[in-house]
């Protein structure tokens, strides 16, 4: 079966969905703060990052390294209802994709599968 | 193949990416996804060439400079590759300054070696004792002498010493071009807009020069904001521009002003009059944005959040010197 990536249309179709994406994100006041940068296309390359792993797309993020990538980020506060906010938006970006149900309910849910890496709740 | 990098040539084998080659030989390269998505991994080619894949999701300006992404980078050929960027370093003579408004002085320079640059970019001025700051290129790559525009910072110590002491006949070092805020050809009937404040004109003029001389066909519309009227200056200059140019339009925007020609002058905060001006264009148009900080960087997300694409907005912020890293 084709990865959701690689139905969207790989890597070109990444650059569009992200934009939807950072928007979405930028104008949630839940979580804004932890993506305003004044380097807006470094952060948005991340995004991409964070989206081309839950398409399915190529990959090679551990958990290790979403718990030292957001580490920071538990200093200032991040917690669960984060977690729930940011796969809200993913959701979102999903649906206006026009992607099939199917395919966002694997997005969601490796999204979904990182929380506990992300929040530092597996150990090391 | 083989890739160079500082001096060392590595080995690629069949496949391998230019990252695993670097990384395999010891050397310490910065990257996260190795998938060509977060960008850590950029760096530059100078000799050779990269296939298309490793320059996927670069904006167009970073591929014209010959950036790609290391992990993406399976080559074809031998390759020369780098790190940062490398700089010329020339010489100007000066050969006028002129005052073209209140506290802002047009230098040109002569140089003496061709500097390779592109309109929009650029160089960091250095003075004999170390003292090195940023100015934009107002000139484009044809002309005879490279222009800057130079504002007089209060206590400024090298606007200042350029307003004070640097006379016609004197040299200065230059080094660069650096950036990315310039344009790219290839779709001349794109909308471009270009928005600054202060001598954030500097590269815009050159921006739109460029454009024009290239053929640009779309419509090409330039926005100068500035606290009053009579803190703009390059009116004639851009209205000339206009004269001779059907796409360009130049729009002059005062944020302090009682009654505007509205011919003439657009009375507002000047974000707020290119948002409202540009709005239904914006999702196909190309941007640069020019100058200080807090207005770049303002209006950077607020044209993003209005459907501009970020791979479309250039922008160069004018951020200043940070006064601890220079203290000496
Ligand atoms: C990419 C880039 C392009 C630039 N292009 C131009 C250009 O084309 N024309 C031009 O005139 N300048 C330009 N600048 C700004 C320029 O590099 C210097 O920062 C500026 O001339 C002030 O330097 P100075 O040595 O006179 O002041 P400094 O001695 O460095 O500073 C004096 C005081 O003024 C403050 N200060 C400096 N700059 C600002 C500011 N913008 N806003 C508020 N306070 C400030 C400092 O914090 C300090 O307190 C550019 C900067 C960058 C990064
Ligand atoms: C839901 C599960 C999540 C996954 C799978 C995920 C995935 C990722 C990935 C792959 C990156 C790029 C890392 C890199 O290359 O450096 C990243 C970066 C980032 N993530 Fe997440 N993320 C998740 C949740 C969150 C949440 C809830 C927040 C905050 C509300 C967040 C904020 C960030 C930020 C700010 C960055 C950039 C960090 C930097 O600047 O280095 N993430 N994420
Ligand atoms: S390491 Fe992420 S783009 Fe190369």
């Amino acid at each position: 079966m084709s990865t959701l990536y690689e139905t969207l249309g790989g890597e070109p179709a990444m650059q569009a969905a992200v934009e939807l994406f950072y928007r979405k994100i930028l104008t949630d006041e839940r979580v804004s703060r932890f993506f305003e940068d004044v380097d807006m296309e470094g952060q948005m390359a991340k995004q991409k990052a964070f989206l081309t792993m839950v398409f399915g797309g190529p990959s090679e993020y551990s958990g290790k390294d979403m718990t030292e990538g957001h580490s920071h980020l538990l200093d200032q506060g991040l917690n669960d209802s984060h977690v729930d906010a940011v796969i809200e938006n993913l959701g979102a970006t999903l649906s206006e994709l026009g992607v099939d149900a199917a395919s966002s309910k694997s997005a969601l849910s490796i999204a979904e599968g990182a929380r506990d890496d992300v929040l530092g709740r597996r150990g090391s | 193949m083989r890739v160079t990098h500082s001096g060392r040539t590595v080995e690629v084998q069949n496949g391998e990416t230019v990252l695993d080659a670097l990384l395999r030989s010891g050397e310490n390269i910065p990257y996260s996804c190795k998938a060509g998505s977060c960008q850590s991994c950029r760096m530059r080619v100078v000799s050779g060439s990269v296939p298309e894949a490793a320059q996927v999701g670069l904006k167009e300006t970073l591929r014209a400079q010959g950036y790609f992404l290391a992990c993406s980078c399976r080559p074809d050929g031998d390759i020369e590759i780098e790190s940062d960027i490398q700089v010329q370093s020339v010489v100007g003579v000066v050969r006028a300054r002129d005052r073209v408004g209140e506290d802002v002085l047009r230098i040109r320079l002569e140089i003496d070696d061709e500097l390779d640059y592109a309109a929009g970019q650029f160089v960091s001025l250095v003075r004999s004792d170390g003292l090195a700051r940023a100015y934009s290129l107002a000139s484009i790559p044809g002309d005879p002498s490279l222009e800057l525009h130079v504002r007089r910072m209060p206590g400024g110590r090298m606007s200042g010493w350029i307003h004070e002491s640097l006379g016609v006949g004197d040299a200065v070092s230059l080094r660069g071009p650096f950036g990315s805020c310039f344009y790219v050809p290839g779709r001349p009937d794109q909308r471009l807009i270009l928005a600054g404040v202060g001598t954030g004109l500097a590269p815009l003029l050159g921006i739109a020069r460029d454009a024009l001389a290239r053929g640009h066909e779309g419509p090409v519309d330039l926005f100068h904001g500035a606290l009053v009227s009579g803190r703009l200056y390059g009116v004639d200059v851009l209205r000339n521009l206009e004269r001779c140019h059907r796409p360009f339009r130049y729009h002059a925007c005062a944020l302090n002003e009682s009654q505007g020609d509205p011919e003439t002058l657009r009375v507002g905060a000047i974000s707020d009059i290119v948002l409202s001006s540009v709005k239904e264009t914006l999702a196909t148009s190309r941007v640069f944005l020019c100058g200080d900080p807090g207005f770049v960087n303002d209006l950077r997300k607020r044209l993003f959040l209005a459907g501009a694409s970020m791979q479309e907005i250039h922008a160069d912020p004018f951020t200043p010197t940070g006064s601890t890293t220079d203290a000496n």
